[in-house]
């Protein structure tokens, strides 16, 4: 096994240096979260509970820390946040990380892998990326079992879990020069071919609230740090008047 | 002794037993030094006010982060969130390690731009050269803690290149991770190196640095020596004590540094990805590379010295050569005249040059390679390493102004 990866890592090694070029994706819209506007991210944890937790966890996350921070009350974080369970079948307790109640083993049977752990996705691919990737799911027969793939990540494991809502959609191509004289396809567009229960606008905020949640969860203390920032800044400030006049004083004397 | 003085009380008590009155005297109210510090040299005070930050902040997440493959990534995490001002703690400490570097490489450059390497001024460079390596040592290994993808592949690249090394290299590799791959046996040596054995050498270092630099005093930015010009008591003329002038004057310097060092710790901790990288908020998966793999800033000069060289060996040696040439720079620069101020245009160049290959290196060692880019690594390698030789050359018989007696 270590000899293996001894020689897979040799191999790859090169490759590190070439790296990787960002390549063209679809959709590629930017989004602007407020972190003031706490029903946008209370909107997304209801999202986040039914659609995510199921499959993936937030193991750094505590209820109780969210529902303290969105404003929601323990007794409605308890009705509307959690419907996970623990080994032995009871509710899973406020005060518990946001763990899935999928093991592994099971993941790892029905998905091929084990769906990455969400608190701190935000983080590492950025709120633009999910904002596109949770709105660029497509219909693609030609990946059995699936039938879905997606325009940010290419032949994506995750079935398109958001699909009732936003129903099902086919891409529209348009063929360009790469750059290095071949030809290539590239996605423009998408055309809904199975309606889902929200229109194209309201899909689109509930992505934007489930992805305002996600930014959340990557950095709780957010909007704390900012805070305890500023008044460490204004202080620091009036510190420097202080030191400068004393410096001031202290200097007059050399020549 | 301070018998004459001081002879009562605690502090004489403790003068008669220790000599507390006769070291503050000797490091601060009667160390004579330059009038004439300018902005470069805030620096030095600088980096021994980050060098305590980081061991104070570095105490306090050692109480909470567990040295364990299992356990180090969800560690920080709980740091970051359950922790009581956790999150404060451990951005202090990531933004302290690129501001260590920032203040460092303005210090060195300082020294460079005066000539402060000089005679008789080269232990003290050295032993600033050696702070230099343990420093970088000691943000590698620090760096792997947080066991990230980043922290993971760029050990695990970084200690491959001692693979490069002929007949020991494999074994080296072997002996440094403990391990095949980067595993849990490599976090737990780098822990113990880094909170432990190379702070103790970084700090001892440290202490010799400033030592020599009390023996034969500070240069300034003329690049006079000012114990040439003392007065009857044998009070060098241009020098003032260093406490209280430059003690209150470094103060102001402290403080405009913590508010700039507060900006990026409050509002940008992760600086766009280059303080905190992206790929270090996933978990290290030894099995997943990630797709680019970059060292963190303050390496990225010597890395793009690496890879701009297409064979591994020569590309190794070329990038420790980089740093040994630094260590030689007081028998490179073979000059009578000390400061910039007084040398000539083609030294000023030199600067110039190296200035903008350092950086450029910088910028091209963060970034994924293309040819162009390669293209452009080798020219500023070639200006970097240029720097040494034509310096070493046109040094000797160097035109040079008339340096004044007395610092201006």
């Amino acid at each position: 096994m270590r000899k293996i990866l001894i020689i897979v890592t040799g191999l790859l090694l090169p490759s590190l240096v070439w790296g990787a070029g960002g390549g063209y994706t679809f959709p590629n819209d930017e989004i602007e979260i407020d972190w003031n506007d706490k029903a946008a991210m209370q909107n997304g944890a209801r999202t986040f509970v039914n659609y995510c937790l199921s499959c993936h966890s937030a193991a750094y996350s505590r209820f109780n820390r969210v529902g303290e921070d969105l404003g929601i009350s323990d007794e409605l974080v308890r009705e509307n946040l959690i419907f996970t369970t623990d080994v032995n079948g009871h509710k899973t307790k406020i005060g518990e990380l946001m763990k899935t109640t999928m093991t592994p083993e099971y993941a790892e049977m029905a998905f091929g892998t084990v769906p990455p752990d969400l608190s701190l996705v935000a983080r590492s691919r950025g709120v633009n990326w999910l904002y596109n990737y949770l709105r660029g799911f497509y219909v693609d027969e030609s990946r059995i079992g699936l039938g879905i793939n997606n325009g940010v990540f290419s032949n994506v494991g995750m079935p398109h879990v958001l699909a009732d809502l936003q129903g099902l959609q086919i891409p529209k191509y348009r063929i360009q020069d790469d750059g290095q004289g071949n030809e290539q396809e590239i996605i423009v567009g998408f055309e809904i071919v199975k309606a889902g229960t929200m229109n194209k606008s309201d899909y689109d905020k509930t992505v934007h609230d489930l992805v305002a949640f996600l930014d959340y969860l990557a950095e709780p203390y957010k909007q704390t740090r900012k805070n305890v920032g500023t008044g460490v800044i204004i202080f620091l400030f009036v510190f420097l008047i202080l030191a400068y006049a004393l410096k001031r004083e202290y200097w007059k004397d050399v020549h | 002794m301070s018998e004459n003085k001081n002879s009562n009380g605690l502090l004489g008590w403790i003068d008669a037993r220790f000599p507390l009155t006769k070291m503050f005297e000797e490091h601060l109210s009667k160390y004579y030094a330059p009038k004439n510090f300018n902005f470069w040299y805030f620096f030095g005070s600088l980096a021994l006010l980050v060098l305590v930050m980081q061991i104070v902040t570095g105490i306090f997440l050692t109480m909470h982060y567990k040295p364990d493959g299992e356990l180090a990534f969800s560690s920080v995490e709980y740091i970051m969130r359950d922790v009581d001002w956790g999150w404060l703690i451990r951005y202090l400490h990531s933004t302290g390690s690129s501001a260590f570097f920032i203040v460092v490489y303005l210090h060195m450059f300082r020294a460079l731009i005066y000539g402060s390497y000089h005679k008789p001024r080269e232990l003290i460079w050295l032993f600033g050269m050696f702070i230099f390596l343990a420093l970088m040592a000691e943000a590698f290994m620090g760096y792997l803690l947080p066991w990230g993808q980043m922290s993971y592949w760029g050990a695990q690249v970084i200690i491959s290149l001692f693979g490069a090394i002929p007949w020991v290299g494999d074994e080296l590799t072997l002996w440094i991770r403990g391990d095949f791959v980067v595993s849990d046996a490599t976090l737990n040596r780098f822990f113990a190196l880094h909170v432990v054995a190379v702070p103790i050498v970084l700090l001892m270092l440290v202490v010799m640095h400033i030592l020599a630099l009390h023996e034969v005093g500070s240069n300034n930015p003329d690049g006079v020596e000012i114990k040439k010009n003392k007065d009857e008591n044998g009070i060098p003329l241009d020098g003032i004590p260093f406490h209280p002038y430059y003690s209150v004057k470094d103060l102001v310097g402290v403080v405009v540094f913590l508010i700039l060092f507060s900006v990026v710790v409050f509002f940008m901790p992760e600086m766009g990805g280059y303080f905190l990288e992206h790929a270090n908020f996933v978990p290290a998966n030894q099995f997943k590379t990630p797709e680019h793999i970059a060292p963190v800033w303050y390496f990225t000069p010597f890395y793009a010295i690496l890879r701009a060289i297409p064979d591994k060996l020569l590309g190794v040696i070329a990038m420790f050569g980089s740093i040994v040439l630094l260590f030689l720079l007081p028998w490179i620069d073979r000059g009578k005249v000390k400061s910039v101020r007084y040398r000539s245009t083609t030294f000023k160049w030199l600067l110039v040059m190296l200035v903008v290959s350092f950086l450029g290196l910088g910028y091209l060692g963060a970034l994924p390679v293309t040819e162009t880019r390669t293209l452009f690594a080798q020219i500023f390698s070639v200006g970097y390493f240029g720097f040494f030789v034509i310096l070493w050359m046109i040094s000797k018989n160097e035109t040079t102004k008339p340096v004044p007696e007395r610092v201006r």
